[in-house]
């Protein structure tokens, strides 16, 4: 009797430190989910509101899954250097131009662009610091 | 025992008496003021407080016609100072402004007037195309183009909002972001920061206040 309490103790908190412990792609993410929140207050949401809504045709909301995704690549370039083209989002044509904001450093940049990607509805995950500083040498 | 039920009952009555003297809820009068004589409807002298007015403009607006002060008669405005290429805080202020545009949309005694402090860029139709992409269309929502001396002029000494040029600014420009809320006989009896939700909702509650000191 003695032994099985032992053993399922001792299998209880082996259970609880692999729990416990997050791999480092979690805690990674809630750093940048954490540091992105401040910057997207700081640069975005005027426009893009607190919830990602846009304003009228002014700003596109940031809802959009589908627009998000495909142009995964781009974001981190459209985050740093603005916006000058007409964009198809959530069925709605804009045609107003996105400040660029070239004091964001590329680190900024994927934090941002993991928070925005990760709220309002949308959930396609983590991506390092490292990938975003690839896409943002080779923007158009 | 006595003495408990005493104190009690001393400070019931306190907080009826105080509760009991509150008036009917005023909003205050902005800028400055001075007293002059007047006659009232008697003949008989008295002195009364002149409080500072807005005074006449004319602008053109989105449709590019020629726009008045005479747009604002019998009603109360809400003014505020931005630019279509603004990035920074106009955005927050006419998301929250829209909200308020909204709520009184059929109160045929509000009115909203956005001046633009770009008298390069924003001309009428620049304007126009802002107003529509913001979602505002007829006559409620006037957008106004003007000369810069006319319009900084009367931001600055009429409407007490700061607005200049600044090269060093991202978008050329500063401004406050004030909604001002001014009566019917033109003064101003609120300035609320457009960037601030609580003080937006705040603007909500005082139109209703404002317009029931015109009611008789």
């Amino acid at each position: 009797m003695r032994k099985y309490i032992i053993n399922s103790l001792s299998l209880l908190s082996i259970l609880a430190i692999v729990i416990s412990c997050q791999n480092q792609e979690t805690i990674d993410l809630q750093n940048y989910m954490s540091n992105g929140k401040d910057i997207y207050i700081a640069r975005c949401q005027n426009c893009h509101g607190k919830n990602g809504e846009g304003l009228g045709e002014l700003a596109p909301p940031l809802t959009d899954s589908i627009f998000l995704k495909t142009n995964k690549s781009r974001l981190a370039c459209m985050i740093r250097n603005g916006a000058n083209e007409s964009l198809l989002i959530s069925g709605k044509t804009y045609k107003e131009k996105m400040p660029a904001f070239p004091e964001l450093a590329d680190i900024d940049v994927a934090q941002v662009m993991v928070f925005i990607t990760n709220s309002f509805g949308n959930n396609q995950g983590f991506v390092p610091y490292k990938e975003v500083s690839v896409q943002l040498q080779s923007c158009r | 025992m006595n003495k408990i039920v005493f104190s009690i009952s001393v400070c019931l009555s306190a907080a009826v008496i105080f509760s009991s003297c509150q008036q009917d809820k005023k909003l205050p009068f902005y800028g400055e003021r001075h007293a002059e004589t007047v006659r009232d409807a008697s003949g008989a002298e008295k002195i009364d407080t002149v409080y500072q007015t807005i005074p006449n403009w004319s602008f053109l607006n989105q449709d590019s016609v020629v726009t008045t002060n005479t747009v604002t008669d019998g009603k109360v405005y809400v003014a505020d100072f931005f630019f279509t290429s603004c990035t920074t805080i106009c955005p927050t202020m006419h998301r929250n402004l829209m909200t308020v545009y909204n709520d009184f949309k059929s109160n045929p005694d509000v009115m909203f007037i956005s001046h633009t402090i770009d008298f390069k860029y924003d001309k009428p139709s620049a304007l126009k195309k802002y107003a529509r992409k913001l979602g505002v269309d007829g006559p409620k929502w006037q957008f106004l183009y003007g000369s810069k001396d006319s319009v900084y002029t009367l931001a600055e000494k009429n409407y007490l909002v700061a607005v200049g040029e600044d090269s060093t600014a991202k978008d050329g420009y500063i401004h406050q972001g004030y909604l001002v809320l001014i009566d019917k006989d033109r003064r101003i009896r609120g300035a609320y920061d457009g960037t601030k939700e609580d003080q937006v909702e705040q603007l909500k509650k005082d139109i209703p206040l404002l317009l029931a000191e015109y009611k008789k």
